[in-house]
C-alpha cells in the first residue's frame, strides 16, 4: 500500500496553528512566572518559614513531585466543580501549570538556598539585616544564580507538558493538531507538524531562558568586568 | 441512578493499576536496553553516528510525549495495521525514556574522573576492557539513584498513554468518573494511588543518592 | 560607664564548656586584643558579643542595648556593633559600592543619594575610593578586608568586632589592613580584636586579654603583659622560657 504524504492540507489551516501556538505561550509564560515566584516563596518557606508552615509546603512539593501532571489538571478541572468550585478550562489550566512549576521549582531553588555560604549570611545579621531582608538582599540573587540552569530545564518542561491541557479543551498547540486531523483526516501530518513547531520553540524557550540568566540574573555592570569575560571565553577584547 | 460505593471504585482503580505497573516496568527495561546502546552508539568512531544519537536524544527530550505518542499510535496505522494501544504505547514509552536514560548514564560516565581513563589505558586495556572493568563499575554505582529517579518520572508519564485510550489507572479514573459522578473522590483516589506507587521509589533514590555521596568521599 | 559589659558569660556545646565565667569591661574608644590557642573560646567570646552565638548563662550589654533573644534585640544590638569576618564574608554578587550602600538603605532606610557619599567616604577612609565599582572578585584579599571595614563603618556603630581579619591573607597584604585598623584606633573607634599579631597588639592596643580554657586568665597593659608574663600558661603561649 503507498501512503501518500500531503503536508500542505496541515498549513491550510495555518491560522489554527497560530492560535495554538499564541495559547500555548501564554500558558508557558504565566505558567513560568507565577510558577517561578511560588517557588521562590516555597523555598524561603522551607528553609526560613514558621514552623506550622514546613510541614504544609513539603507535603505539597511531595505530592505534586510523585503524581502525574495530567491527573493533578484533571482533579482541579473536573474535581473542583465536584466540590462547587467552578472553573473555566483556561484557568484551571493555569492553575495546574502553576502549581506543578511551583512545587518542582520550590525544590530547584532550595537547593540553591541551601548552598549559600554561612558566612554570607552572617555578614547580612551582623549589619543588622532581618532574615527576611538576608533572604531577599544576600541569598536570592546567587541562589537563583546557581539554579538557573535546571530552572530553565524544568520550564521547557512545563511548556511540553501544556500539550496535555489540550484534554481539557484548552485551545492550545495540541488541540489545534486535534482539530486539523479532525478536520482534513491527516493526522500523522498534523502531528508531525506541530511536534516539529513544539520542538522549535523548545529551543527557542531555551535560549531566551539563557539570555534571561545572562541579562538579569547575572548581573554585572562594570566595562571593566565584561570585557575580562570576553577575553576569558577566547572572544576579542 | 446506581449507587458506588467507595469500595467499588477503588477495587476497579487496583484492577487498572496493573497495567500502569506492568507498562511501566515494560518500558524501563526495553528503554533502558536502547538506551544502553544510544550511549554506547553516542561515543562511537564515527562522527555522523554521534550527530544522529545527539539529534534522537533532542527531539524526544525536546518535544511533548503526547506527540510522541499520537505519531508512533498514527505512524503505524499508515501501514494499514490495527495498533491496539498497548503497543503504541510502550513503543512510544520506549523511545522517551531511552532517550532520558542514555543522557542520565552519559552524565554518570563523564562524571569518571579521567585519571581513571588514564590509568587503565597505560595498563594497556582496550577502550571496551576500559569500560567493562573500569569505567562501568563506578559509572554503575552513581548512575543507580538518578536511574531509580527516573523510574519514577516513566510511571508518571504512563498517564499520558489514557489519552490514546490504553486502560490504566488514569484512564479507569476518567471512565469511573463518567460512570459515578463523583470526579473529585475518584480523582483523588487516582492520585493517591499513583503517589502511594510513587513516594517510596522517590525516598528510595533520595537514600541512595545520600549513600553515594558519602561513599564518594574518599 | 564601659560601652560593652560581658558579666558572668557561660557557654556549652553540648558537653564542652567553651565559655566558663567571662567578666570583660571595655570603656569607648579602648582597643583591645583577645589572644589564646585555638580552642580558648576566644572567638566564641567574639561572636557571642553580636549575637551569633547564643550564651547560656550571663548578661552582655553593649552601650543602652543589653543582648536578647528575640530576632528584634539582636538587630538593635547589632546597630551599635560591627562584625569583619576572618573570611571577608563580601556579598559576591554586588559591587563594593553595593556592599557598602546596602545596609544603611534597607535596615535604616537612608536616601539613596545621602548613603552613595558617605560610601564613597568610608571606602575613601581605607584607601578604596576607586574601586567602587569593582567587584569582590576583581580585589585582592587585602582590599575585600577593607572593603568589608568599609562596609562595617557605614552603619556608624559604636564598636567593631574582627575575629581574626588578618589570619586569612597573604603576609604582603597584611599590613594594608592592619594600617587601617591602626588609623580607626586613633580615630577613637572601639575596637575588639582577636588576633593572632602581637606586635601589632603590642603597638596599638590599650589592653590585651589572653584567654585560657574558657577564662580571662590574664589582663593587662602590653607593656607589662608582653614582657612580664605572670601566668606560665601566657609564658608558655607567648614562648617564654619559665622565669
Amino acid at each position: 500500500m503507498s501512503y501518500q504524504f500531503d503536508f500542505y492540507s496541515v498549513l491550510d489551516y495555518a491560522e489554527v496553528l497560530q492560535q495554538g501556538i499564541l495559547m500555548t505561550i501564554r500558558l508557558t509564560v504565566i505558567g513560568a512566572g507565577a510558577g517561578v515566584a511560588l517557588g521562590i516563596f516555597g523555598a524561603w518557606a522551607r528553609t526560613q518559614g514558621p514552623a506550622w508552615l514546613k510541614p504544609i509546603v513539603s507535603a505539597y512539593v511531595e505530592v505534586i513531585r510523585n503524581t502525574p501532571f495530567l491527573v493533578q489538571l484533571f482533579f482541579i478541572f473536573f474535581g473542583l466543580p465536584g466540590i462547587g468550585v467552578q472553573i473555566t478550562e483556561l484557568h484551571a489550566a493555569m492553575l495546574a501549570m502553576v502549581i506543578n512549576l511551583g512545587a518542582y521549582s520550590t525544590e530547584i531553588i532550595r537547593a540553591g538556598v541551601a548552598a549559600t555560604a554561612r558566612g554570607q549570611i552572617e555578614a547580612g545579621l551582623s549589619l543588622s539585616m532581618t532574615h527576611l531582608q538576608v533572604f531577599r538582599h544576600i541569598i536570592l540573587r546567587p541562589a537563583l544564580q546557581k539554579v538557573w540552569p535546571a530552572l530553565s530545564s524544568q520550564i521547557v518542561i512545563v511548556m511540553l507538558g501544556s500539550s496535555v491541557c489540550s484534554q481539557i479543551a484548552v485551545e492550545e498547540l495540541s488541540f489545534a493538531a486535534n482539530f486539523i486531523q479532525s478536520r482534513n483526516f491527516r493526522a500523522f501530518e498534523a502531528y508531525f507538524v506541530s511536534t516539529l513547531i513544539y520542538l522549535a520553540m523548545a529551543i527557542l524557550l531555551r535560549q531566551l531562558l539563557r539570555y534571561i540568566g545572562q541579562r538579569f540574573v547575572v548581573q554585572r555592570r562594570t566595562a571593566v568586568s565584561t570585557r575580562a569575560v570576553a577575553i576569558l571565553s577566547g572572544g576579542q577584547a | 441512578m446506581i449507587g458506588f460505593s467507595l469500595w467499588d471504585i477503588l477495587r476497579n482503580l487496583l484492577l487498572a493499576l496493573r497495567w500502569t505497573v506492568a507498562l511501566s516496568l515494560l518500558s524501563f527495561l526495553l528503554g533502558g536496553t536502547l538506551g544502553m546502546a544510544l550511549l554506547f552508539m553516542g561515543n562511537a568512531r564515527s562522527r555522523l553516528l554521534r550527530k544522529l544519537i545527539r539529534v534522537y536524544i533532542e527531539v524526544f527530550q525536546g518535544t511533548p510525549l503526547l506527540m510522541q505518542l499520537f505519531l508512533v499510535f498514527f505512524g503505524l496505522a499508515l501501514f494499514g495495521m490495527e495498533v491496539p494501544a498497548w503497543l503504541a504505547a510502550s513503543l512510544a514509552l520506549t523511545f522517551w525514556s531511552a532517550s532520558f536514560l542514555a543522557e542520565i548514564w552519559r552524565g554518570c560516565v563523564a562524571s569518571i574522573v579521567s585519571g581513571q581513563w588514564e590509568a587503565s589505558a597505560c595498563l594497556a586495556m582496550s577502550h571496551f576492557q576500559q569500560m567493562r572493568y573500569i569505567i562501568l563499575p563506578q559509572a554503575l554505582r552513581i548512575a543507580i539513584a538518578p536511574t531509580v529517579g527516573f523510574g519514577v518520572q516513566i510511571i508518571k508519564a504512563t498517564a499520558v498513554t489514557s489519552i490514546i485510550g490504553f486502560i490504566e489507572l488514569s484512564k479507569a479514573g476518567t471512565i469511573i468518573t463518567n460512570a459515578t459522578f463523583e470526579p473529585f473522590t475518584v480523582f483523588g483516589l487516582v492520585g493517591l494511588i499513583y503517589f502511594l506507587l510513587c513516594w517510596p521509589l522517590s525516598k528510595y533514590s533520595q537514600f541512595l543518592e545520600r549513600k553515594c555521596n558519602v561513599a564518594h568521599r574518599h | 560607664m564601659s560601652l560593652i559589659a560581658i558579666e558572668n558569660v557561660k557557654k556549652s556545646y553540648g558537653s564542652n564548656l567553651v565559655l566558663n565565667g567571662i567578666n570583660l569591661e571595655i570603656d569607648a574608644g579602648e582597643v583591645i586584643a583577645i589572644i589564646g590557642k585555638s580552642g580558648s573560646g576566644k572567638s566564641t567570646l567574639l561572636r557571642c558579643i553580636n549575637g551569633l552565638e547564643t550564651i547560656d548563662e550571663g548578661i552582655i550589654s553593649v552601650g543602652d542595648v543589653l543582648l536578647g533573644r528575640s530576632e528584634r534585640e539582636l538587630r538593635a544590638l547589632r546597630l551599635r556593633v560591627g562584625m569583619i569576618f576572618q573570611q571577608f564574608n563580601l556579598f559576591s554578587h554586588l559591587s563594593v559600592g553595593q556592599n557598602v550602600m546596602i545596609a544603611p538603605v534597607i535596615v535604616k532606610g537612608v536616601k539613596q543619594q545621602t548613603v552613595r557619599e558617605l560610601a564613597q567616604q568610608n571606602l575613601a577612609r581605607v584607601g578604596l575610593a576607586e574601586k567602587f565599582d569593582s567587584y569582590p572578585d576583581q580585589l585582592s584579599g587585602g582590599q575585600q578586608q577593607r572593603v568589608a571595614i568599609a562596609r562595617a563603618l557605614s552603619m556608624q556603630p559604636q564598636a567593631l568586632l574582627c575575629d581574626e581579619i588578618t589570619s586569612a591573607l597573604d603576609p604582603e597584604l597584611v599590613n594594608e589592613v592592619l594600617s587601617v585598623v591602626r588609623k580607626l584606633a586613633t580615630e577613637g573607634m572601639t575596637l575588639v580584636m582577636v588576633t593572632h599579631e602581637m606586635r601589632f597588639a603590642r603597638e596599638v592596643c590599650d589592653r590585651v586579654v589572653f584567654m585560657h580554657q574558657g577564662k580571662v586568665h590574664e589582663i593587662g597593659a602590653p607593656e607589662e603583659f608582653f614582657t612580664n608574663p605572670k601566668s606560665p600558661e601566657l609564658q608558655q603561649f607567648l614562648g617564654m622560657a619559665c622565669v
